[in-house]
């Protein structure tokens, strides 16, 4: 499909300059005349009777425009979670409070700090209620977190395969025949895979302007969502879609947190509506914890069994999720993307079972890998400890389960999920017969001999990704409950000006991902037009077609390949022109260097300002050919993208400190085709820094009452450049068949791939003391409480 | 994030800063706000006048006063670092302070004014022991190390003194810090730190101080390890010896970071390993 190298090109990220210089636009630069800021009055108290608010000594401030409690929106209803199961959070807080730092009343006045001051003042008595915080307790229901509803428990997903009962009872009775033979090994962990609080680099940030004269909302927000934003708002304020108008200009990082429609969105369109001035809502990094979604915070038991030579039987992942209080996006749904991946890469029967569990605590979402790395943690720990147990080289035992590369295409997992495309054997093989992994050994080896606790991670795992398929909107995936009735597809439009620059417009917008660079690289690829003269417009609702957002790894392979088949249709088009120009066939015109030339005459050439010049003045076309040179094209992917790959740690620890040192990491990763390389490798970096974070510094800590005590920086421990070695990356590549581009998705694979690789490691290295697992994150005073206990024989 | 509204004075010299301070009902001194600030910001402390005392001149260096090192209050984490004249103990715990952003700019003085729990400096000062000089409207006042710290986040500084100064006895020996930070290594805050003074003479160890961070509501000066190790050889066996004291009299705190069996631990540790450093120095 290449007519020039830059697809496949390391192309330095367009956007850069701008971020770096710091001109690049952030929903809190954006200053409108007469904008007003709000601010939230927040529950202390993880639950609690509102007994009365009394804002009075607020309002009383110079300044302080209004204060609204639920009895000023309760009309509006709330912002329905996108799978609406569980308990749909009020716009503000209804009667009692079930998190702390849920939002009671909204303070909107004439600067920031006053607004501050004024929500600081306004009173709210509470009469405390009983909070329910464990998960495991939340899960016996002996106290209900919402009266109103009949169990703690909202979901249960269960798969094995997935929507299939009689299938499923057959493969549990696999499984416990298995588990009763007397020449197999049964290998068991329960573990935590605990909370985090993903923390992006700006926090959300939404400004909501009414124009009573048009009728209409421009709103900018910090969102990985705009188009499912605009519906949300056209639906909230009984609008259409038509009338409002969502900006996300630059957005300091995504990572799902931003795959939400929050509370604040809607108010303060409802604020500017009311008071007639635009008012902006910055959450401040305080705040951020308790009003902006988490992730992770599983507890599950991952049991295998196999025989004594490596071949594995059977798997179970039986577990609890934690959700928190209310349901937001898609809440109930991340476990679900868990089952998904339950069996991984491998071809044993898999039984999976995860409770989704309501909490007094702040809501859980859609965080970088959402569902996935969970469940790739809880397998490839148990596998490990598995191949320990019958003393089998940990690749080996992998590669001898694995479904094999001849199952494609065609190949369904166990837990009933069709995969694209898939060589397993192959990223393992080319990880561990590298000199990296040999050295890696070796050190480890030496480290030993020098009476030194040395371990050596290996993992290898499968994503699933580049949602899609469209299909999925039948089990509760669209963007339908906020009043934009849409499935799973990618958009793109292409446009050639008359001055033959390119306007590329797309569905999606960057968080970070490089939009910018790798959409260029993909029209400028087909159309042979430098990528200086190519501009991608995203983030603009108005502006750009129908998008369903930036998530889930989607981007590239959904939205890009629209883009690409769009671009062939602007080619195609462009090459009637060229033809009729040229008086040659159209079959023979092809493109390079800035204009199309005839096969086989290079010196019969057009350029593209002519092509485009004559495609703006429709008189000098052939006939049948309509005036202007733009294409837009909807994909509707059949399936999502499995991405695939293996990943090593080296790592040292103290054993009088517990202090874990990661002294390299070595990664495999396959994402079918890459664009750009350099971009793929900075989302490998990013993936791997929070997967790594997990393991050893991040966790959201609840006391028994509810009050998160890492709610800041100074006590979420987040990992920086300095806390992580020099990142190995290798790949290898298997293209997807579902796509045009042949490219999986590569946002979340480093979180998918890290986490359980370091844990392998530290397990490694704690071998010889007999500790056979340490939950994460690997703080040092865990790892040390394991080696005691291990001491003591516990 | 909103920090309550408050007065600001950026005093040319010292005597003007103490009269700026002993104006307001509550004021607080900044030198480079690594701490201040995000406690204003946090509203877990709201000044009515901060006393910025940052443009003041002559309080940037670190001088030889012949018989002690002086610390001026605007003296940077990173110029601490990176001073021969400065004892080990305090040159590496100013090292591990923060990250370069906070070591460019915060300052010595100001850490160990603010007395951090958790925080480095603090313990290398106590085991060093520094004289504290305080700066009012009414004079200057001479505070023992060993006087100075009083509880978390509490000093003998009386409201309208400023810390000006720190002193350091050049006492010769060795000295050492150790820590364990809480992202492992030597980053971030102490879960637990130590910070040793030794003296050698005729093979023996004639004198000792060794403090401990981290683990308690303050800086905490060890007696029974110097007890146990003064008049020893400095073996590996004395230290380990005199390390198991470490936290004899010292009130644990449990935290995030670590139970109280694990920092009692801890500071066994890193008593020990700063011990053994500060003897090879001495």
């Amino acid at each position: 499909m290449s007519t020039t190298s830059v697809l496949g090109g390391v192309v330095k990220r367009r956007e850069d300059p701008a971020l770096i210089q710091g001109t690049g636009l952030y929903v809190d630069d954006v200053k409108l005349p007469g904008m007003l800021y709000a601010a939230f009055v927040r529950s202390p108290f993880a639950h609690a009777r509102i007994t009365s608010i009394d804002a009075s000594a607020a309002l009383a401030m110079e300044g302080v425009e209004a204060v609204y409690t639920i009895d000023d929106v309760r009309h509006l209803g709330p912002v329905l979670a996108q799978v609406p199961i569980g308990k749909v959070r009020p716009l503000l807080a209804d009667g009692v409070v079930n998190h702390v730092g849920e939002a009671v009343a909204m303070v909107v006045a004439k600067d920031r700090y006053l607004a501050r001051d004024a929500a600081d003042a306004v009173e709210v008595d509470y009469e405390p209620l009983p909070a329910v915080v464990d998960l495991k307790e939340a899960a016996t229901d002996q106290r209900k977190v919402h009266d109103d509803l009949e169990s703690n428990i909202l979901m249960t997903w269960e798969a094995g395969p997935f929507g299939d009962p009689d299938a499923m009872a057959e493969t549990r009775r696999k499984i416990d025949e298995a588990k009763a033979r007397d020449d197999t090994v049964v290998v068991s962990i329960e573990a935590v895979n605990q909370r985090l609080i993903g923390t992006a680099i700006e926090p959300r940030a939404v400004l909501a302007d009414w124009n009573p004269g048009y009728g209409r909302f421009t709103v900018y927000s910090s969102t990985q969502i705009p188009h499912a934003l605009a519906g949300a708002i056209a639906k909230t304020f009984g609008v259409t879609y038509n009338d409002v108008h969502v900006v996300a200009p630059e957005v300091g990082g995504g990572f799902g947190l931003k795959l939400n429609i929050y509370n604040d969105e809607i108010l303060v369109a409802f604020a500017s509506q009311k008071l007639g001035h635009p008012v902006k809502y910055t959450e401040s990094r305080r705040e951020s914890p308790n009003s902006t979604i988490q992730g992770r915070g599983w507890i599950a038991t991952a049991t295998l069994v196999g025989t004594r030579d490596g071949e594995i039987l059977g798997y179970e992942l039986h577990g609890l999720c934690d959700m928190g209080a209310y349901s937001q996006n898609f809440t109930v749904a991340i476990p679900f993307l868990g089952v998904f991946v339950a069996s991984g890469q491998y071809k044993f029967p898999t039984h999976v079972k995860l409770d989704c569990v309501a909490t007094h605590t702040m809501t859980t979402d859609a965080y970088r890998g959402a569902g996935r790395p969970e469940a790739i943690y809880y397998l490839e720990r148990v596998i490990d400890a598995y191949a320990r147990k019958i003393g089998m080289d940990p690749a080996e035992v992998r590669r001898k389960n694995y479904i094999p590369a001849d199952a494609f295409p065609g190949a369904i997992s166990p837990v009933g999920f069709a995969m694209d495309t898939g060589d397993y054997a192959k990223a393992l093989d080319a990880l561990v017969e590298s000199d990296g992994y040999r050295e890696m050994l070796a050190e480890r080896d030496r480290m030993r001999a020098e009476g030194k606790l040395a371990g050596v991670g290996l993992s290898t795992y499968v994503e699933v990704c580049g949602f899609g398929p469209s299909g999925l909107v039948d089990l509760g995936f669209s963007w339908s409950e906020y009043g934009a009735p849409s499935a799973f597809s990618g958009s793109g439009l292409v446009r050639v000006n008359p001055d033959s620059t390119v306007t590329v417009i797309i569905g999606t917008g960057p968080s970070g991902q490089g939009h910018q660079t790798t959409w260029s690289q993909i029209v400028a690829d087909q159309l042979g037009i430098p990528l200086e003269r190519i501009r991608v417009i995203h983030g603009d609702s108005e502006e750009s077609p129908f998008g369903v957002g930036t998530f889930g790894s989607r981007s590239a392979a959904v939205d890009g390949s629209a883009t690409f088949e769009a671009a062939q249709k602007v080619r195609a088009k462009a090459a009637k022109i060229a033809a009729h120009l040229l008086e040659a066939s159209e079959e023979d015109i092809q493109f390079a260097d800035g204009g199309a030339f005839v096969a086989g005459s290079p010196d019969q050439t057009v350029s593209w300002e002519e092509i485009a010049t004559v495609a703006y003045q429709p008189h000098r076309l052939p006939e049948g050919v309509e005036g202007g040179l733009e294409a837009h094209a909807i994909f509707s992917p059949a399936n999502a993208t499995w991405p695939f790959g293996a990943h090593a740690a080296l790592v040292e620890v103290d054993g009088d400190t517990g202090d874990v040192r990661l002294l390299r990491y070595i990664t495999v990763d396959d994402c079918g085709n890459v664009i750009n390389p350099m971009i793929v490798d900075g989302q490998i970096h990013g993936g791997l820094a929070q997967g790594i974070g997990q393991a050893m510094f991040e966790e959201a800590v609840y006391d028994a009452d509810g009050n998160l005590l890492t709610g800041s920086l100074l006590d979420y421990v987040l990992p920086t450049a300095a806390d992580l070695p020099s990142f190995e990356l290798h790949r290898t590549v298997t293209p997807s068949d579902i796509n045009p581009l042949g490219v999986k998705g590569i946002g979340e694979a480093g979180t998918i791939g890290s986490a359980q690789t370091v844990v392998n490691a530290v397990v490694d290295a704690l071998e010889p003391l007999g500790v056979e697992h340490v939950d994460m994150p690997l703080r040092p005073k865990r790892v040390w409480q394991a080696i005691q206990d291990a001491k003591g024989g516990n | 994030m909103f920090p309550r509204s408050f007065e600001y004075v950026a005093p040319a010299d010292l005597a003007e800063a103490a009269e700026a301070l002993a104006s307001a009902e509550f004021a607080k001194v900044m030198s480079g706000g690594m701490s201040l600030i995000p406690m204003m910001k946090l509203r877990l402390l709201s000044p009515d006048l901060v006393v910025d005392i940052g443009k003041i001149p002559g309080l940037d260096q670190i001088e030889d006063r012949g018989d002690a090192i002086a610390i001026g209050a605007l003296v940077r984490h990173a110029q601490t670092a990176a001073s021969d004249a400065v004892p080990a103990a305090l040159r590496t715990a100013a090292a591990w302070t923060g990250d370069t952003q906070v070591r460019n700019r915060g300052t010595t003085v100001g850490s160990v004014a603010h007395a951090d729990i958790a925080a480095d400096q603090p313990a290398a000062v106590l085991a060093l022991g520094a004289t504290m000089v305080a700066r009012s409207a009414s004079g200057t006042r001479e505070i023992p190390a060993d006087e100075f710290f009083v509880d978390a986040l509490t000093t003998a500084l009386e409201p309208g003194e400023i810390l000006a100064e720190i002193r350091i006895p050049k006492a010769g020996g060795g000295s050492a810090y150790e820590k364990l930070g809480r992202r492992g290594g030597h980053t971030d805050y102490a879960v637990a730190g130590a910070a040793a003074w030794v003296q050698r003479s005729n093979g023996s160890i004639s004198d000792c101080r060794v403090a401990l961070t981290g683990v308690g509501t303050k800086p905490t000066l060890a007696e029974g390890v110097a007890e146990a190790l003064i008049g020893t050889d400095g073996s590996a066996s004395a230290v380990e010896a005199a390390a198991a004291r470490a936290t004899e009299g010292v009130t644990l705190l449990e935290d995030l970071y670590g139970s109280e069996e694990y920092k009692a631990h801890l500071a066994k540790v890193m008593t020990a390993r700063a011990l053994t450093q500060a003897i090879a120095n001495a």
